[in-house]
């Protein structure tokens, strides 16, 4: 006799972190629920406690092996705030053009190694080639040179900033060291070469993958929610910096600084996940995951950057925004669009990085502040790869860490995740009848959002 | 048949396969030569069937079997343990990769507090309620562990992350049945910077950069703890950059321990309180001495603090 059940996806694979799934089928075998629990705890925000804060930036780096600049930057903001210290401008450049070349190797990562076996082998493959195995051996050509962009991007880092993963030239006051006229114009020369590999990869991916998905990028996992990123004054795209833009579900908008994150977003724990999940505590109507009327639910990430920006300042990702606007509008929803808004993101990178190193100020020797532990509080943002990222520390007098909030880029995306997963089952699963082609694309729909 | 890999990644950061990843095409070219059985971060294998039957979400971790096991991460929760027992059932040999996996690395630093102190402090900082904490979800254990205090390794492979060449030499080797080269030797080892055999008598906080010129290579760059920078190079296991200048030391910043202590059983804390002792520094001016355990707090080495005052 038919009853009740769960079916777990466990764990979700190819995606950045440790989660699984869980669809609870009623007794007619429709789904009556679905949630994605994130299944490990590290506790940063306790064993950061009594450190000098100087030090932290070379711990929370550790949060994330895949976009740990991310988090060493957003600490040493931080820790600038509860110093007092104001970096020299070439101590902030260095530091941005260090984070917008981090975003490369992710986007890259993301889009070839994680997400396309879906698109290109087919979300309905065999596991056993479904995966970045399978493209060395269908497109090696592709995956070669794919590889072979990942590794430079990183290499860059290595090259000029000692670490790739897990990095350690932010400090606080600015940068540990400065940079060479011979390394600029090194570097310079390898941007120019992932600026034309990023074409390459958006032109490839809108022939040959998302011309084949018109259907699936808006229908898959699709929900309607707020989006928040970040801009500068002008309304441009920003990822190292920049004002918080919280735009509602209709596309109208709020601007504050990052420092003010609390009086905008609250926090709320549930007891199926170690992931705090975080709502729009300004829009003042709590926070529902029930899917037919959703609270408080907004997403950050590529998509939603791409939303709350009123145009990118590059010339390449612009032309390609303008198209993507064109054709989905403002604010674009399809989840799985998250891909092809990661690919613009990319151009971007690689436009800001040619960018950065071509401002004479780089290479100026002054990088770095001296600074002075003192009591103090500090709020560091940047907008990683997977979404906005706070930092907020507190020190005593001997600059040492009193209490630490951090809210990561995934954090914000649980709710929305948890709510395309349920859509997307919802969809897919009728009479119970579950294959594995039909959990594969409920992951999609979770790799879309690169948790 | 092809040898077969098996990946896992537990209480760790993924850091360690971003830097195998950062092999680029040789890597490529090693996965065409072996069977990738087990990789969550980059295979859709599962631990269970999900079409089996009915899940109650506690059910067994399977795995396949392997020729070789590689084990990021440490031991924190129950479903690590389960995991990191799996692996070993199955894996004829198994690599801790990193040094979480074998020296419980930054996360270990949690040892330093209960698990409930911890979870009170994440989901209820400030409350003097009780915090609403995540029940259905794998249980903390009671520290974080490193993969040998909780199951047999026959590679050890630490760094954060471990440097990529060294990976794929590791993996080659055993392809070979050969033993791995694994020296035992301390960063100071390949850092060209110059030691004059006196330092500061104190120590100073990393607020200001360290003396030296941009313009001229790093071995013209006076050795930071001369110049009085806590460097944890003298008791770090080297290999970071090769044979080359150490990473950190590239980047003209001091090291903090990221290979944990150069012999596997070493104690980077006891070593750098001799150490500086020994060179005349007052190791009163280290501010948070806990923190040169900072990669290595596993195998008991960091513990709460039992209702006695630590002196700082």
């Amino acid at each position: 006799m038919p009853k009740s059940q769960v079916v777990s996806i466990h764990p979700v694979t190819r995606i950045e972190g440790q989660a699984r799934v869980d669809i609870h089928l009623d007794e007619s075998g429709r789904v009556s629920d679905a949630r994605v629990a994130i299944s490990a705890l590290r506790g940063f925000e306790q064993f950061v406690i009594g450190r000098p804060a100087e030090e932290i930036p070379r711990i929370v780096s550790r949060i994330c092996g895949i976009c740990p600049w991310m988090h060493h930057l957003a600490a040493v903001k931080a820790v600038d705030g509860c110093f007092g210290a104001v970096p020299p401008p070439t101590g902030q450049l260095l530091r941005e053009l260090c984070q917008v070349i981090a975003h490369i190797h992710d986007k890259i990562l993301h889009f070839f190694f994680l997400a396309a076996p879906d698109f290109v082998l087919g979300p309905d493959g065999d596991y056993s080639v479904r995966n970045i195995m399978g493209l060395v051996r269908q497109e090696p050509e592709l995956a070669a040179r794919v590889a072979r962009m990942r590794q430079l991007g990183q290499a860059m880092l290595a090259r000029f900033a000692g670490k790739s993963i897990h990095p350690v030239a932010g400090v606080a006051g600015g940068f540990s060291k400065p940079m060479l006229e011979t390394e600029r114009r090194e570097l310079a020369a390898d941007a120019l070469v992932l600026l034309d590999f990023a074409s390459f990869a958006l032109d490839y991916a809108k022939r040959s993958v998302f011309s084949r998905f018109r259907e699936e990028l808006q229908s898959l996992g699709a929900i309607t929610t707020g989006f928040l990123g970040a801009v500068d004054a002008q309304g441009n795209l920003r990822l190292y910096d920049g004002l918080l833009r919280l735009m509602r579900p209709d596309g109208s908008w709020v601007d504050f600084p990052a420092s003010d994150y609390e009086r905008h977003l609250a926090e709320q724990v549930e007891p199926w996940s170690y992931a705090k999940m975080v709502y729009a505590k300004s829009w003042g109507e709590g926070f529902s995951l029930n899917p037919a009327a959703p609270m408080g639910v907004y997403r950050v990430n590529t998509l939603a950057r791409l939303n709350v920006c009123d145009q990118v300042a590059t010339p390449r990702a612009q032309a390609e925004l303008e198209d993507f606007r064109a054709q989905f509008g403002r604010p674009a929803q399809g989840t799985l669009l998250y891909h092809w808004a990661r690919l613009i993101e990319l151009v971007y990178a690689c436009e800001r990085t040619v960018e950065l190193l071509a401002d004479e100020r780089i290479t100026d020797p002054l990088v770095r502040t001296p600074a002075e532990s003192k009591a103090g509080r500090g709020i560091g943002h940047v907008e990683a790869p997977r979404g906005t990222l706070i930092h907020d520390y507190s020190t005593d007098d001997n600059g040492c860490i009193t209490r630490a909030n951090l809210i990561v880029g995934t954090t914000h995306n649980i709710a929305p995740m948890n709510l395309s997963v349920r859509q997307a089952a919802a969809s897919l699963i009728c009479d119970g009848e579950v294959s594995e082609s039909i959990l594969n694309r409920i992951e999609m729909a979770i790799r879309a959002y690169d948790p | 048949m092809l040898p077969r890999l098996s990946f896992e990644c537990l209480h760790g950061c993924s850091g360690c396969e971003m830097a195998l990843l950062d092999c680029g095409e040789q890597l490529l070219g090693l996965f065409d030569r072996v069977e990738i059985v087990h990789f969550p971060l980059l295979m859709d294998h599962k631990y269970q069937n999900p079409l089996s039957g009915a899940s109650d979400g506690e059910g067994e971790i399977i795995l396949p079997e392997a020729e070789i096991g590689l084990v990021s991460g440490g031991v924190a929760n129950t479903e690590q343990l389960q995991v990191a027992r799996a692996m070993r059932a199955q894996c004829r040999t198994l690599i801790s990769l990193g040094t979480c996996a074998t020296h419980g690395g930054i996360p270990a630093l949690r040892n330093q507090w209960t698990s409930e102190a911890t979870l009170q402090t994440v989901f209820a900082y400030g409350s003097p309620e009780k915090a609403l904490l995540p029940g259905e979800v794998p249980a903390l254990l009671d520290r974080v562990y490193s993969v040998d205090e909780q199951v047999a390794v026959d590679v050890a492979l630490p760094g954060c992350p471990p440097r990529p060449e060294m990976m794929l030499e590791v993996i080659e080797a055993l392809l070979r049945r050969e033993s791995p080269d694994l020296a035992h030797k301390s960063v100071c080892e390949t850092c060209p910077v110059i030691r004059q055999g006196k330092g500061q008598g104190t120590m100073r906080r990393f607020l200001a950069n360290a003396d030296y010129d941009p313009e001229e290579p790093v071995d013209q760059m006076r050795c930071l703890l001369e110049q009085g920078l806590l460097c944890m190079g003298p008791v770090t296991a080297g290999g970071c950059g090769g044979r080359e200048t150490p990473l950190c030391i590239r980047a003209r910043v001091p090291c903090r321990g990221c290979y944990g202590p150069v012999r596997p059983g070493g104690n980077q804390l006891l070593d750098m309180m001799n150490g500086l002792a020994s060179n005349g520094i007052d190791y009163r001016s280290l501010v948070d001495r806990k923190s040169l355990l900072r990669f290595s707090g596993g195998h008991g080495l960091l513990k709460p603090a039992r209702n006695r005052k630590e002196s700082n």
